[in-house]
């Protein structure tokens, strides 16, 4: 723990912390424009520069370790001097197209050129231009502008693990570039436009969109994946106009996925902004919601409570999915079911959360991966994976297909016997877990998702039990979700009990005449055909696939549209906020079942939305620990049965479009596109190079 | 001057065989073994007392710098590593070092390399010097061939590899931290430091760099002894250097000198004088291109040694003496030395990126005068902002010389200026 001095003031940091962190301990700000926290130290914006006592020149503070004893001035003219010299130096060759830069209003060189830099420029020469980079769909280059800190060629080198990105020439002739001009083949790529201390990259969807200023910011939470991002979402009038990440230490750090930041202008289109009913004429017509509700009453009340059915989405916020069991509750029926995919799990909260917490990925020494791609079920849960690998190799055991997933891994094959050979010591990778002080397993849906999912699940329950992968305060046991709504979903109960359907057992009914209604909320990753005998409510918010067979369409929320709780696949509970109101006639879901339940005659037991929470976690007390994590017992859970030989494969089939809104969202169209043109180029060149 | 008899260099100019069988007769890699006797530390301490300081331009003690290396060999193997990229202009004694006199390179690795606890040396060499990496590589053929390299080299019991590796013809490159970087297959730019490569530079591991003159000197003073090499020259400036007398003078050369002899001596001795007499001197540039040139009147009395030429505002640097008489435009002669710091900064870090063109920039204006007068002014605040300002020296290399000439020169750009001036004026009266 070095102590040193910062213009006077005495000050002791941590070992390992640089002169830069110990002016920050002492309240001096730092300028800087190369420097990030999260990235390797560069030292090339010179833009850090402090006095320290006794050395000749003024030292680059980012990148010298605090000493003991060091004393240190920021206040001398020598650093005003450099820093006006280094801030005139960056100045000379960046363009005045401020008024015409989307970074305006928050650049970095912006605020630093005001609080550091000289008045004018004496720079008489002619500036220097440099042609612009293709980086495909999300990232807009203006190269002119860039201040070649290296930001953006760090993150993709280091966080996001794909080296495409990089300076060619030299001196003034230095430019950033993807070496071979083809998009960022990563799922965070994006996150270099906010790393991008100017206007070099910026964000291509959003260009020319709107400032900064006239943005109204609200704190919200990510529902792509299970990971549950913090998310600030960013919205003028009715509109969701950029959503960035929020710094999360334990979740996303200060990353978000592209998904997460550019599926939004998927939630202007294929709205179901209005309720419908399907005539005779098998046509959906539009209708008020008065007539939507009092069929969907009248429906409901004729049908036989066996013969009544649930299925719960994806993104459901936990006020929606409680109140349509509460609902169910009073109808009669436990046909009511949150795992679309057919994921058998459930029941011990051990055996459906990420236990280690995502943060604890950071301690692993050894993983095993069942069934799961977490580069695209959870782009930024791999980043701290690859983190971890860099720093130590972590030994990572994958068992399913062959992935690249940016870090070196050990494909034990996709056969499920696998899992029998690591339990027995067979399978050479028994032995690192073995080693291992804190090893951890990751169990995807690609395992659980599947009719001998349980046993499965019981199989990787006896692997944690064999390898001490429980033991002490470390529970190194995961499952990682691609639902945001299914943690909270199965902690509400959302499960049939012994004798009422699944959604298998749903199907089944549905295509032997058995099911008379079938609820869908935002249900939409479903074999629509198996179920469009029954009488289909479509309660969501997009006219996908769940809609194209609904009989009664009531119009909801999508995520942006209102305050919901979510728990992530740690189980942390987190509340996210509403930017912007559901389009036309739609409400916020919760609502409409309220509604519906006034029409009946029903009582909910709840008016508003604060009663609802109230009565939520009276049920279920942990909902109502904003931000925090209700850890699981170890406990007995999965099955015992035979697994099948069918190979364990991947949950999901790409990345850009998973859910409504992802495609719905002409961006993640074009991304998915690049993609595939990229590969089929690669396909070529190396069918030409055969 | 030089006595013959002490004279490191012998066959500096390739009049003898410079193989291996040549290079023995002149008593390099003669008993070896019995140089390595002395020790690990020995070494060090006997390099120390000779004073030797670092040929390369910054004048280091080569003793101190090897000092610096850990005394254990941890887990990390040590490495020496040989700054062969010569290529200051001006600078050429590297070149015949390689080309006449391969196995004093060789035998200096040895010992050096020995001495920090090294097992393997790299050799890295300036891209350009296409039939001298040749000659190297020959003359390591050859000492491996006669058992003076590898498992048991020179029979010392001592393992110890050289390894040649060709550069891409990048100046920076010759920055040790940047070669360090190209000879690990990246972008040759300088590191940070610290940390400083005897902590971690090659792979990580504890490294010297070190000029081939420095190496090549060192079999030489452990064989005649580090009180010959201090009694030569001057106190703490000791020894005899490789001179390399280049532009306006009669017979262009590289000579073997004492440190600290006279300038005027040094170039009328062994270049046969400044062209025209001693009187047409204009300014000299005494090491190297990065190094402030300095009008007649210094040279007249300057002595060529480190710390004579440091009081005088300049450096000693490679000793690349360049010779420029009355017929030189000296403005456009530093405008060009701009021009090729601009060409070859390596574009990391800002001042150097930016500043070395808009220099550069405002050069070619001075040239021809196209300028204001307070523009002068600029410059060299612009010069002063760059300097001490950067990651590397290469920085400073590209101020020095502009800072100089303003120095020195400051009446000859502003009749330009004026020159100028008044031609525009009277062309746009007409």
């Amino acid at each position: 723990m070095p102590k040193l001095t910062v213009n006077g003031i005495e000050v002791e940091v941590e070992d390992g912390a640089t002169v830069l962190h110990a002016c920050e301990e002492a309240g001096v700000e730092i300028p800087r424009f190369c420097y990030h926290d999260r990235l390797s130290i560069a030292g090339n914006c010179r833009m850090c520069l402090v006095d320290m006592e006794r050395a000749p020149k003024p030292i680059a503070s980012c990148a010298m370790p605090a000493g003991e004893g060091m004393v240190i001035r920021t206040d001398t003219d020598r650093v005003t001097k450099a820093r006006e010299g280094v801030m005139e130096f960056l100045l000379i060759n960046h363009p005045l197209d401020c008024p015409i830069c989307d970074q305006g209003g928050e650049c970095d060189l912006q605020d630093q050129a005001m609080g550091y830099g000289f008045d004018s420029s004496r720079y008489e020469e002619n500036k220097r231009a440099v042609e612009d980079k293709h980086m495909g769909p999300l990232i807009s280059t203006t190269m002119t502008r860039c201040i070649h800190c290296t930001r953006c060629v760090r993150f993709a080198t280091e966080v996001a693990g794909v080296p495409e990105l990089g300076a060619i020439g030299r001196g003034e002739s230095m430019e950033i570039t993807t070496y071979l001009e083809k998009t960022l083949a990563s799922e965070l790529s994006a996150n270099v436009i906010d790393l991008c201390p100017v206007g070099a990259l910026t964000s291509k969807p959003y260009a020319f969109t709107a400032r900064p200023w006239e943005l109204n910011k609200t704190e919200s939470v990510d529902v792509m994946d299970a990971v549950g991002s913090n998310i600030r979402v960013d919205s003028r009038g009715a509109q969701v106009l950029r959503v960035l990440p929020r710094l999360n230490e334990d979740i996303n750090e200060e990353w978000i996925s592209d998904k997460t930041r550019y599926a939004i202008d998927g939630l202007r289109r294929q709205r179901l902004d209005r309720p419908y009913v399907r005539g005779r004429d098998g046509k959906l017509a539009p209708v008020s919601w008065d007539d939507a509700l009092g069929i969907v009453a009248a429906r409901l009340k004729k049908a036989k409570p066996a013969a009544i059915a649930a299925i719960t989405g994806d993104q459901c916020d936990a006020e929606s999915m409680f109140a349509l069991k509460r609902l169910f509750d009073k109808l009669g029926s436990g046909n009511i079911d949150c795992r679309q995919d057919g994921a058998t799990i459930g029941g011990a909260r051990a055996g459906y959360l990420f236990n280690s917490t995502i943060a604890g990925i950071d301690e692993a020494d050894a993983l095993l991966i069942i069934g799961s791609n977490p580069r695209i079920e959870a782009a930024v849960l791999n980043a701290r994976i690859r983190r971890n690998w860099l720093a130590t190799r972590l030994p990572v055991g994958v068992v399913g297909p062959q992935m690249d997933l940016t870090y070196d891994t050990e494909t034990l094959g996709d056969d499920p016997a696998i899992l029998a050979d690591i339990l027995s010591g067979k399978a050479k990778f028994a032995a690192k877990l073995k080693r291992a002080k804190k090893p951890m397993i990751i169990v995807g849906m690609g395992a659980l998702a599947r009719p001998d999912g349980a046993a499965i699940l019981g199989k990787a329950h006896e692997i944690a039990d064999t390898y001490g992968v429980v033991a002490g305060g470390w529970n190194g046991f995961n499952v990682l979700h691609t639902a945001a709504a299914r943690v909270a979903g199965l902690d509400l109960g959302l499960t049939p009990g012994r004798g009422q359907m699944d959604v298998a057992g749903m199907y089944k009914a549905a295509e032997a005449g058995k099911l008379d209604i079938v609820w869908l909320q935002a249900a939409d990753e479903i074999d629509a055909d198996r179920l469009k005998d029954a009488f289909v409510i479509y309660q969501g918010h997009h006219g996908d696939r769940g809609a194209h067979i609904a009989d009664v369409i009531l119009p909801g929320a999508a995520y942006t549209e209102k305050d919901g709780i979510y728990l992530n696949t740690e189980g942390r509970v987190q509340y996210a906020g509403r930017a912007t109101f559901p389009p036309g006639e739609a409400r916020e879901d919760w609502t409409i079942i309220r509604a519906l339940a006034g029409r009946m005659g029903i009582n909910l037991g709840f008016d508003s939305l604060d009663e609802l929470r109230t009565e939520l976690s009276e049920i279920v007390p942990h909902f109502a620990d904003q931000d925090e994590i209700k850890s699981a017992r170890w406990a007995k859970f999965g099955g015992r049965g035979k697994i099948s030989s069918t190979p364990v494969a991947a949950a999901l089939d790409g990345f850009y479009m998973t859910c409504a809104v992802s495609r719905a969202s002409e961006t993640m169209g074009q991304c998915l596109m690049a993609l595939q043109a990229d590969l089929a180029q690669a396909d070529q060149a190396q069918d030409a190079a055969e | 001057m030089l006595k013959d008899e002490d004279r490191i260099f012998t066959n500096l100019y390739g009049w003898m065989d410079s193989g291996l069988a040549g290079a023995k007769k002149r008593g390099d890699w003669q008993n070896t073994a019995k140089l390595l006797k002395l020790g690990h530390d020995e070494i060090v301490e006997r390099i120390k007392a000779s004073g030797l300081r670092g040929r390369g331009g910054a004048g280091f003690p080569t003793g101190l710098k090897w000092s610096f290396m850990p005394k254990e060999v941890g887990a990390r193997p040590h490495y020496l590593v040989v700054n062969a990229d010569e290529s200051e202009p001006g600078t050429c004694k590297d070149r015949d070092i390689i080309r006449h006199e391969p196995h004093k390179l060789l035998e200096g690795c040895l010992v050096a390399g020995f001495a920090m606890r090294a097992h393997a040396a790299y050799i890295y060499i300036r891209g350009e010097f296409v039939n001298e990496a040749r000659r190297l590589q020959a003359a390591i053929d050859e000492a491996y061939d006669a058992g003076l390299l590898g498992n048991n080299a020179a029979k010392s019991g001592w393992k110890f590899d050289i390894y040649l590796h060709r550069g891409a013809g990048a100046y920076i490159c010759g920055e040790e931290t940047a070669l360090i970087e190209s000879l690990e297959g990246k972008k040759g730019q300088p590191r940070l430091k610290p940390p400083f490569p005897a902590g971690a530079g090659l792979y990580g591991c504890p490294t010297t760099v070190n000029n081939v003159e420095s190496i090549a000197v060192t079999p030489t003073i452990l064989r005649r002894g580090a009180d010959w090499f201090s009694g030569l020259g001057k106190e703490n400036n000791t020894g005899t250097k490789l001179f390399c007398i280049s532009g306006h003078v009669n017979r262009p050369c590289n000579v073997e000198e004492e440190m600290g002899i006279p300038l005027r001596e040094l170039i009328e001795k062994h270049a046969g004088g400044v062209r025209g007499g001693w009187d047409n001197l204009l300014a000299v540039i005494p090491g190297g291109s990065s190094t402030p040139l300095m009008p007649q009147s210094v040279c007249n009395t300057m002595t060529m040694d480190f710390d004579a030429l440091k009081e005088a505002g300049t450096g000693l640097g490679t000793a690349g003496v360049i010779v420029m008489d009355k017929s030189t435009d000296v403005v456009k002669a530093i405008a060009r030395l701009s021009y090729f710091y601009k060409h070859e900064s390596c574009g990391q870090c800002t001042p150097c990126r930016e500043g070395t063109g808009w220099m550069w920039r405002m050069m070619e204006r001075l040239v021809r005068g196209d300028a204001e007068i307070h523009e002068i002014e600029t410059l060299e605040q612009v010069t002063r902002q760059v300097e001490g300002h950067t990651i590397c020296a290469l920085g400073d290399a590209a101020a020095w010389p502009i800072q100089g000439l303003i120095k020195h020169f400051r009446p000859e750009i502003e009749r330009r200026i004026t020159a100028h001036r008044t031609a525009v004026a009277v062309e746009a009266a007409e």
